[in-house]
C-alpha cells in the first residue's frame, strides 16, 4: 500500500491529530488544573482553520477512488471550521460551569471527533466512506446533547435523537444495499452512476432512492423526517444545539448534493427531482408555519433552522455548479447569522437561566449590544438587505431559474412567499426586543470576553460577507471540482 | 468609482449613519448638528446634479442616461452596480432630498432613543436615494428593500395607536410585493438576454436586447406591476397605506408618503413598462381599471374619515392611483404628467403630514371632531394647512393643478370607451377631494374654537417654520414654472414611448 496517499487527507489529519493533543493534555491534567484547555484548543483549532484554508487542495483521487480532495470539498471544510471555531468560542463560558469543567476535555474531543465524520462525509465519493463518516458525526452527537448530565430533558433528548439517528442509519444503510444490488457489487459512486445510466431501471432502485432522501434527509432534518428536532434542539445544552443546527446541517447539505448529482443524477430523467420538489415544499412550510407559535426560543430557532434546510435544499435542485456554489455561500452565511442569534441566546441563558421569547421585551433597553446583534441576525436570516441573507437567498434563486422550467420557476415563486411568512417571526423577536413597553424582564449584564469575540466574527460575517463579493465568487470558482467525475482525478 | 458623482448619494447617507453611530445616546446637539449637516449636503448635492443635468442636455448630450457608471458586483452572475440618472431620476433625487431635510427639521424633537431613530431613518434615506440613481435591476431592488424595512422599527418604537398592528401589516405587505416582483425580476434576468447571448441585470441592455418572449412578459408584467404596485397603494393592495401612516411618526409618515410610495410608480414605468412594453400594451386595461378604483376609492374613504392621519393617508391613496393611472394610459403627456403628480403629491403629502405632527404635537388629538378654530391660535400653521389644502385641490399656481390638467390632457388622447369611462370616472375624483379639503379647512382651521384649552396653544417654532417654508416654495415653483419640469421630463420618456410603440 502506498502511504504517501494519506497527504491527501491533510484536514482530516489535521483534525485527527488536533483530537489527540487535546486527547493528551485532557488525560495528563489534574481536574483542578484543565483552565488551559480552552485557549489551547481554541488557538489550535483556529491555526488548523488558517491552514486548511490556505492549503491548497492536492485534486486527488486515493484509495482507488473511495475519497477525493479537491478544491470545493476543502472549501466546504474551511467553512465548516469557522462555525467550528465560533461555537468553541461561545461555549467558553458554559464549559467553565462547576457541572461541565471537569468534563470539558469531553466536549472538545466529541465535537473534534464529529468534524472528522463530517470531513469524510464531504470528501466521500463510497457509499462505505460516506456511512463511516455518517456514523462518526452521529454517535458522538448523541453523547453531546446529553452532556447536561443533571438535566432530564438533556436525557431525554439524547435518547430521541439517538433512536431517531439509528433509525435513520438503519433506513439509509437498507436503501444503500439496493444499491448494492442493482450495481453489481459496488459502493463507488462512480460504478453506480453507470449502472444507472446503462441499465434498467428498476422499483429496487426508486426504493434505494427514496430510502436514501429519508436517511439524509434526517441529518438535514426536511419535513417529514424532522420530528426530532425541536425536542433535540430543546434539550440539548445551547452550545450543542448551535453545533447541531449550522454545523451538522452544512455538511450533511453539501454530501447531499453530491450524492444526488452524482450517483442519481441519470436515474429516471430526474425522478429524484421531483421527491426534493415535494419534501423542499413541505420543509419550508412547515417549518415556517411552526415556527409561529413557539414561545421558547430554542424551539423557534429548531423550527427556523428547518425551514432555512429547505431553503439550504434548493441549491441541490439545480444540479449545477453554480447552485452548489450558492448553496455553499447560503451555508456560510446561515452559520454567521444563525450562530449570532444562538450566541446572544446562549448569552442571556448562561447569564439569567431565561429561555422564554416573552423574557426577550424591552431587551434593549438593558442589552443594548446584544440587541442589535440579534436585530441584525433577524433581519440576516428574514433575508433582508443589506445583510448577507438577502444576498445568499436572492443568489440561490437566480441559480435555481436558471434552469429554465417552469417547475422550478413556480418553487421559487412558493420559497418567496414563504420569505414573508418567516418574516413575520423573524420580526416578532424584533417586535419583543424594541417594541414591547414596559421594563426589561432580562437585567443588565456583561458578556463573556469570548463571547463578544465570537460576536464580532459573528455580526462583521452577517455585515460584509453579502457586500463583499469575493467569497461567493470563490464559491462558484470551486464548485466545479464537485461535480466532476472522478476519473478526471484519478 | 467614487469619481462618479451619483454614487455620493448613497455614501453621503452611509457617512450620516456612521456619525450619528459615534454620537451619543442621548447627546441631542451633535445628533442634530449631523444630521442638518449631511441633509444639506444631499440637498446641495441633488439641485446641483439638476442643474449640470439640464447644463449637459442644453449642451446637446443625448445618451439616455447622464453621469452612467459600471462596476462589477458578483461577476458569475453578471450583477453590477450601476448607476446613471434621466430626466425623471434626477427629479426624483431632488425631491428625496427635499423631504429628507424638511423630515429632519419635523422630527427635532423626536423622543425616545433619538439615535436610534436617525439611524434608521438615515438607513431608510440610502434605500431611496439607491433606488433612483440604480439602472442595475438587482442593486435597484436591493435599495428598494433597505428603503422598505426601517419603517418597520420606525413605525413600530416611536409611532402612535396601534403602532404594531400596523408596522408588521405594513411590512408584510410591503414585503409580500417584493417577493412578487423578485419573481419578476428573475425572470426578466434569465430572458434578458437572446438565446446564447449573456443575461443581464441591466435596464438599458434588456430594453436594447428586446429579447424577452410576449407569452413570458404578460406573466412578468403581472408580477412586476404588482410588486410595485402594492407599494404604490394599488386597490386591492392598498390596505398597509391608511393603518401605516396613521401611525407613524411625523418625518417617517412624510419620507413614507412624500418618496416611498413613488418608489412604486417609478419601478412601475421604469421596470414594468419599459422592459416589458408588450405585455404593458396587452395588459394596461386590468391595471387601469385597478388604479381607477384606487383613485375614485380612496377619494371617497377620505371624506368620511375624522382622524386627519387617515384623511391624508386616503388621500394619499387616491393620488397615487392617479401616478399608476397616468403612467398606464402609456402616452407621453399622460406620463409626463404622472411624474408630476408624484412630485406634487410628494411635496403636498410630506407638507400636510408635518402640519398634521404639529398641530398633534400641540393638541394632543387628530380628531377633528375636537378641533377647531385653529386660525386664531396658530395662524401661520392654519395658514400653511391651507395652502396644502389648495395643492391638494388642484388650485391653479400650484402644483396639484399642473400634474392633473397633463394627465387628464394625455388621459383623453385615448378615444375608445373603455379609456373614455375610466378617465371621466378619475376625473370626478377632484370634486370629491375639494370635498374633503374643504371640510377639514372648514372645520378645523375656520370654525369656531372647539376646545378653550387649545387658545393657549404657540404657533410655529424656527424649525417648523423652515420645514414648511421648504415644502411650500417647491409646491409654488412647480405651480409657477411647469415648463423646465415638462421638458425635463419628457424627453426621458422617448426611449419608454420608442419601446411601446414598437412592441403595437
Amino acid at each position: 500500500m502506498d502511504y504517501s496517499q494519506f497527504g491527501a487527507m491533510l484536514p482530516e489529519l489535521i483534525i485527527l491529530g488536533l483530537f489527540f493533543i487535546v486527547f493528551l493534555v485532557d488525560t495528563f491534567t489534574k481536574d483542578g488544573e484543565k483552565k488551559f484547555l480552552t485557549p489551547v484548543t481554541a488557538i489550535l483549532f483556529a491555526l488548523s482553520t488558517i491552514a486548511i484554508w490556505i492549503i491548497p487542495a492536492s485534486d486527488q483521487a486515493i484509495f482507488g477512488g473511495m475519497y477525493v480532495d479537491t478544491a470545493a470539498c476543502k472549501v466546504m471544510k474551511a467553512i465548516l471550521n469557522i462555525g467550528v471555531f465560533i461555537v468553541f468560542l461561545q461555549s467558553a463560558e458554559w464549559v467553565r460551569t462547576d457541572e461541565i469543567a471537569i468534563r470539558k476535555g469531553e466536549f472538545y474531543e466529541l465535537i473534534l471527533v464529529t468534524l472528522f465524520g463530517m470531513y469524510l462525509m464531504i470528501s466521500a465519493r463510497h457509499f462505505l466512506l460516506f456511512i463511516i463518516g455518517l456514523e462518526a458525526a452521529s454517535l458522538p452527537l448523541a453523547a453531546l446533547v446529553a452532556f447536561n448530565k443533571k438535566h432530564y430533558d438533556s436525557h431525554e433528548a439524547a435518547i430521541k435523537y439517538i433512536l431517531t439517528a439509528v433509525f435513520s442509519s438503519a433506513i439509509l444503510l437498507m436503501g444503500i444495499s439496493f444499491v448494492y444490488a442493482f450495481s453489481g457489487g459496488s459502493l463507488y459512486f462512480e460504478d453506480i452512476r453507470n449502472a444507472i445510466s446503462v441499465g434498467a431501471h428498476s422499483g429496487l432502485l426508486i426504493c434505494a432512492l427514496a430510502f436514501v432522501i429519508a436517511g439524509i434527509g434526517f441529518k438535514l432534518s426536511l419535513v417529514p423526517f424532522h420530528l426530532w428536532t425541536a425536542d433535540v434542539y430543546q434539550g440539548a445544552p445551547t452550545a450543542i444545539t448551535s453545533y447541531l443546527s449550522v454545523i451538522s446541517k452544512g455538511s450533511a447539505a453539501f454530501a447531499f448534493f453530491v450524492i444526488f448529482v452524482q450517483v442519481f443524477g441519470t436515474l429516471y430523467s430526474g425522478l429524484w427531482e421531483w421527491m426534493m420538489y415535494a419534501v423542499i415544499i413541505a420543509t419550508i412550510t412547515v417549518g415556517n408555519l411552526f415556527a409561529i407559535r413557539q414561545k421558547n426560543m430554542k424551539r423557534f430557532m429548531a423550527f427556523s433552522s428547518i425551514s432555512q434546510a429547505g431553503y439550504i435544499m434548493l441549491g441541490v435542485m439545480t444540479e449545477s455548479a453554480m447552485g452548489l456554489g450558492s448553496m455553499m455561500f447560503y451555508i456560510f452565511v446561515y452559520i454567521v447569522s444563525n450562530l449570532a442569534a444562538f450566541g446572544v441566546i446562549s448569552a442571556v441563558e448562561n447569564k439569567t437561566g431565561k429561555l422564554s421569547m416573552d423574557d426577550y421585551d424591552g431587551f434593549h433597553k438593558t442589552n443594548p449590544r446584544l440587541s442589535f446583534a440579534m436585530t441584525l441576525a433577524m433581519f440576516s436570516l428574514a433575508g433582508i438587505p443589506p445583510f448577507a441573507g438577502f444576498f445568499s437567498k436572492i443568489l440561490i434563486f437566480t441559480s435555481v431559474t436558471a434552469v429554465d422550467s417552469m417547475a422550478l420557476y413556480m418553487l421559487v415563486l412558493i420559497a418567496l412567499i414563504n420569505t414573508i411568512i418567516s418574516l413575520y417571526y423573524y420580526l416578532l423577536v424584533v417586535k419583543a426586543i424594541w417594541l414591547k413597553p414596559g421594563d426589561a424582564k432580562i437585567e443588565r449584564f456583561e458578556s463573556d470576553k469570548c463571547d463578544r469575540v465570537a460576536m464580532c466574527l459573528c455580526v462583521s460575517g452577517i455585515v460584509f460577507l453579502g457586500l463583499v463579493p469575493y467569497i461567493y465568487d470563490y464559491c462558484i470558482e470551486v464548485a466545479p471540482t464537485a461535480i466532476a467525475t472522478i476519473t478526471t482525478l484519478l | 468609482m467614487f469619481s462618479n458623482f451619483l454614487i455620493w448619494f448613497v455614501i453621503v447617507p452611509v457617512i450620516m449613519m456612521a456619525g450619528l453611530a459615534c454620537c451619543g445616546n442621548d447627546n441631542m446637539k451633535a445628533i442634530r448638528t449631523v444630521m442638518v449637516v449631511c441633509s444639506t449636503v444631499l440637498l446641495g448635492m441633488s439641485i446641483w446634479i439638476v442643474c449640470e443635468f439640464l447644463h449637459l442636455r442644453a449642451a446637446g448630450d443625448t445618451s439616455e442616461m447622464l453621469f452612467t457608471g459600471s462596476w462589477m458586483w458578483y461577476a458569475p452572475l453578471n450583477i453590477h452596480l450601476a448607476v446613471g440618472v434621466d430626466g425623471i431620476s434626477v427629479l426624483m433625487l431632488l425631491l428625496s432630498a427635499i423631504i429628507v431635510f424638511a423630515g429632519t427639521f419635523a422630527s427635532w424633537k423626536i423622543n425616545p432613543l433619538p439615535k436610534n431613530f436617525f439611524l434608521w431613518f438615515a438607513l431608510l434615506s440610502t434605500g431611496v436615494f439607491g433606488f433612483f440613481i440604480s439602472i442595475d435591476m438587482f442593486t435597484m431592488f436591493m435599495f428598494y428593500e433597505v428603503a422598505l424595512i426601517p419603517m418597520y422599527l420606525l413605525i413600530g418604537v416611536w409611532g402612535t395607536g396601534r403602532k404594531e398592528y400596523s408596522a408588521m401589516k405594513l411590512t408584510l405587505m410591503l414585503m409580500g410585493g417584493s417577493a412578487f416582483l423578485m419573481l419578476g425580476l428573475l425572470g426578466i434576468y434569465w430572458h434578458s438576454a437572446p438565446a446564447g447571448g449573456e443575461h443581464t441585470w441591466n435596464i438599458l441592455q434588456i430594453a436594447h436586447n428586446n429579447s424577452i418572449d410576449p407569452s413570458w412578459q404578460n406573466l412578468l408584467f403581472c408580477f412586476t406591476f404588482v410588486g410595485f404596485g402594492v407599494l404604490g397603494a394599488m386597490f386591492p393592495f392598498h390596505t398597509w397605506s391608511p393603518d401605516g401612516h396613521a401611525c407613524a411618526p411625523t418625518a417617517v409618515s412624510m419620507l413614507h408618503a412624500g418618496v416611498l410610495m413613488k418608489l412604486g410608480g417609478y419601478g412601475c414605468f421604469r421596470i414594468a413598462i419599459y422592459l416589458l412594453p408588450s405585455a404593458a400594451q396587452e395588459l394596461a386595461w386590468i391595471f387601469i381599471i385597478l388604479t381607477g378604483i384606487s383613485i375614485v376609492y380612496g377619494a371617497f374613504s377620505a371624506c368620511v374619515q375624522t382622524d386627519l392621519k387617515y384623511i391624508n393617508a386616503y388621500s394619499s391613496v387616491s393620488h397615487c392611483g392617479m401616478v399608476l393611472f397616468a403612467i398606464l394610459m402609456l402616452n407621453k403627456t399622460a406620463m409626463t404628467g404622472g411624474i408630476l403628480q408624484m412630485l406634487s403629491h410628494g411635496l403636498m403629502t410630506a407638507l400636510f403630514f408635518a402640519l398634521i405632527g404639529m398641530i398633534y404635537g400641540r393638541t394632543h388629538t387628530r380628531d377633528i371632531r375636537e378641533m377647531g378654530g385653529l386660525m386664531p391660535i396658530m395662524p401661520y400653521l392654519g395658514v400653511c394647512y391651507m395652502i396644502a389644502g389648495f395643492a391638494s385641490l388642484g388650485l391653479p399656481g400650484l402644483s396639484g393643478f399642473v400634474a392633473e390638467m397633463t394627465i387628464f390632457f394625455g388621459a383623453f388622447q385615448d378615444s375608445d370607451i373603455f379609456h373614455r369611462i375610466f378617465v371621466i370616472a378619475a376625473t370626478t375624483s377632484i370634486v370629491i377631494t375639494a370635498v374633503y379639503i374643504l371640510r377639514v379647512v372648514g372645520k378645523l382651521i375656520l370654525g369656531p374654537v372647539k376646545d378653550e384649552h387649545h387658545r393657549q396653544l404657540t404657533d410655529a417654532t424656527w424649525w417648523e417654520r423652515l420645514s414648511t417654508v421648504t415644502l411650500i416654495a417647491c409646491l409654488a415653483g412647480i405651480g409657477f414654472f411647469p415648463n423646465w419640469l415638462n421638458e425635463t421630463i419628457q424627453n426621458s420618456f422617448t426611449p419608454i414611448i420608442n419601446a411601446l410603440n414598437s412592441a403595437l
